[in-house]
């Protein structure tokens, strides 16, 4: 089931320690927790001022500083603190924390207890989606593992620090991914999302500072802190320093993770790291970011991998996902699939999102049925832009993005969907 | 009674309460009939000291916990994008064939449930489905058939054995 992972001389996630089934000894042959006991016998500030300098923002989505979070929890007075690891990976068309935790699940143990190291936490939490039952057992297993060889648990490695890490399981909710919403879902609700300020740094899980991140950010931590910030700038950007894992999917050659450094165009990693179409196909459009996340043209994948371009560019790295579609694919069954998708994941809580996706779903059914008048097009664009503006949630407001981008840079497909019924209607009136 | 004491106890209390998602699934995964039952969300809420209705809300939010019998193998398609442009509609065309349903029914022998769900994560082998806990990926229409195959020989195993 493992697909190539791209490996430079130099990356973070070194494919020497993936392994089917991975052990402690691996991941300890080749310097895995070396970081860990560095660190422990030296100030937790440390580890903030090195991940800081290193650059490290969040890979789930919204591409916080990794050190800035850390210490906003913890300067916080309350000592009782956590340490949750999203790991509700439910974006479509993104699978690189199915393989952290499969493959190198050590690596992310490492980070998370290096991470309640450096905030103070004695608690974790893995939240992992329900459609791993797999992933929770090897999560599990390692968990277990690193607990008995004193590298979870009380005192870890002779040193005073205790950290136990738990395991808790989604049930089928993307929603659950939005850290609020996870927040609501551990504590027993339903899994709908708090308003913000207050920020989980300060008002988290049961009211306590919380550190929420994803895996990938987690599994950075180590070779950061054992490598240092330097090497890892050396990686990347100066903007956007290290490397982002990207899940490969749709009409490409070779579809999987690869680990691509920060400055990749969205065009190497479709020709280079994915070998090309696959079949000889010409690429029409790329989803970029997931179902949340934005559909291009072909001529937007010079574009470099870079937070400061892609934003000036209105794409959306989110979880890394890049799903390629080839000159046969229909825009509007895709936008169709994404808005049904959201339709399901919306928790009704907000009426933009709720209301708006109901919309958008009629139209966008209309029009694949050939139904709709060219002036429904329109509206369909005012729905989405309501709630981008409006929606309480990143859900709502992500929900647009593929609607947007694709009215944007394929309108025109939109508008030959109407035309047969503007037809039928001009045709109509003049008959009268 | 001091005041910590009754701080910790609320606490307690309080945490139980919150486990309760995990109790849900956990019920189900203990329930032959891959669900939970109107009695079980009373047992629930009783023990919780919490009230039905607050079990019924997060038991009725998430999509993977069903309130209705479900069959004893659960056939998850997946239904979003990188699964539909690789010939999901296909396979499920297949399975509810196959199987004589169509998505969200059970059969009528009470061996499958056939499910659409959001992204299984195997973008990198799409098309995928998950039967319980396995997860097969590049499915085709000719390798559910088999896959599905072998379940029924183990149901017919099973059924054979028990009689």
């Amino acid at each position: 089931m493992l697909t190539a992972l791209h490996h430079n001389n130099d990356s973070v996630f070194r494919l020497s320690l993936f392994q089917e089934f991975p052990t402690l000894m691996h991941y300890q042959s080749f310097g895995g927790y070396e970081a860990l006991k560095q660190a422990l016998t030296g100030n937790p500030v440390n580890i903030i001022e090195t991940l800081a300098a290193a650059g490290l923002r969040g890979r789930g989505g919204a591409a916080f500083p990794t050190g800035l979070k850390m210490q906003m929890v913890r300067n916080n007075a309350e000592p009782v603190r956590y340490v949750i690891c999203n790991a509700d990976e439910g974006e479509p068309g993104t699978f690189k924390d199915r393989f952290i935790m499969s493959h190198i699940p050590f690596q992310l143990l490492e980070g998370m207890t290096l991470a309640a190291y450096a905030v103070g936490a004695r608690k974790g939490y893995i939240y992992i989606r329900h459609e791993y039952p797999e992933v929770q057992d090897t999560m599990r297993r390692s968990i277990a593992a690193a607990s008995a060889a004193g590298l979870l648990g009380k005192n870890i490695l002779g040193q005073e620090f205790s950290f136990e890490v738990e395991i808790f399981s989604g049930a089928g909710s993307y929603l659950c991914g939005e850290e609020t919403a996870l927040l609501s879902s551990m504590e027993g609700k339903k899994g709908r999302p708090r308003l913000k300020p207050p920020y989980p740094t300060q008002y988290g899980l049961w009211g306590k500072p919380t550190l929420i991140n994803n895996v990938e950010t987690l599994a950075n931590i180590s070779m950061i802190i054992s490598r240092g910030a330097s090497w890892y700038r050396s990686l990347g950007t100066s903007d956007s320093p290290g490397t982002k894992l990207i899940s490969l999917s749709g009409d490409v050659a070779r579809r999987g993770l690869y680990e691509v450094p920060f400055g990749t165009t969205f065009r190497e990693m479709i020709e280079e790291y994915g070998g090309g179409m696959k079949e000889g196909g010409s690429i029409k459009a790329v989803n970029i970011g997931g179902a949340s996340g934005v559909v291009v043209p072909p001529w937007e994948l010079d574009c470099t991998l870079e937070y400061q371009s892609c934003q000036e560019r209105g794409i959306t790295i989110g979880s890394g996902a890049v799903f390629v579609m080839n000159e046969s694919r229909s825009i509007l069954a895709n936008v169709h699939n994404r808005v049904e998708f959201f339709l399901h994941e919306s928790c009704g809580k907000c009426t933009p999102c709720r209301e708006g996706l109901r919309q958008a779903g009629r139209i966008i059914h209309r029009l694949i049925a050939g139904e709709a008048e060219l002036s429904e097009v329109d509206n369909l664009e005012r729905y989405t832009r309501a709630m981008q503006n409006a929606a309480f949630c990143g859900l709502g407001q992500a929900a647009g993005n593929s609607l947007i981008s694709s009215l944007r840079y394929f309108r025109q497909e939109y508008e030959e969907a109407c035309l047969d019924s503007t037809q039928r209607f001009e045709r109509r009136e003049v008959t009268a | 009674m001091k005041l910590e004491t009754i701080n910790n106890n609320i606490e307690t209390i309080v945490k139980e309460k919150q486990a309760l998602l995990q109790i849900l699934l956990a019920v189900q995964d203990a329930s032959p009939e891959n669900y939970v039952s109107e009695d079980s969300v009373n047992e629930i809420a009783y023990s919780l000291n919490v009230s039905r209705s607050r079990v019924y809300s997060t038991a009725s939010f998430y999509s993977a916990i069903s309130l209705k019998p479900r069959g004893r193998h659960i056939i998850r398609v997946c239904i979003n994008a990188p699964c539909e442009n690789a010939g999901k509609q296909e396979i499920l065309a297949v399975l509810e064939d196959q199987l004589g349903i169509i998505l969200g029914q059970t059969t009528s022998d009470r061996q499958f449930t056939l499910e659409g769900v959001s992204c299984l994560g195997a973008c990198y082998a799409s098309p995928a489905i998950k039967i319980d806990n396995t997860l097969y990926g590049d499915v085709t229409p000719e390798s559910v058939i088999t896959i599905l195959q072998e379940y029924r020989k183990e149901a017919e195993d099973v059924d054979c054995s028990a009689s």
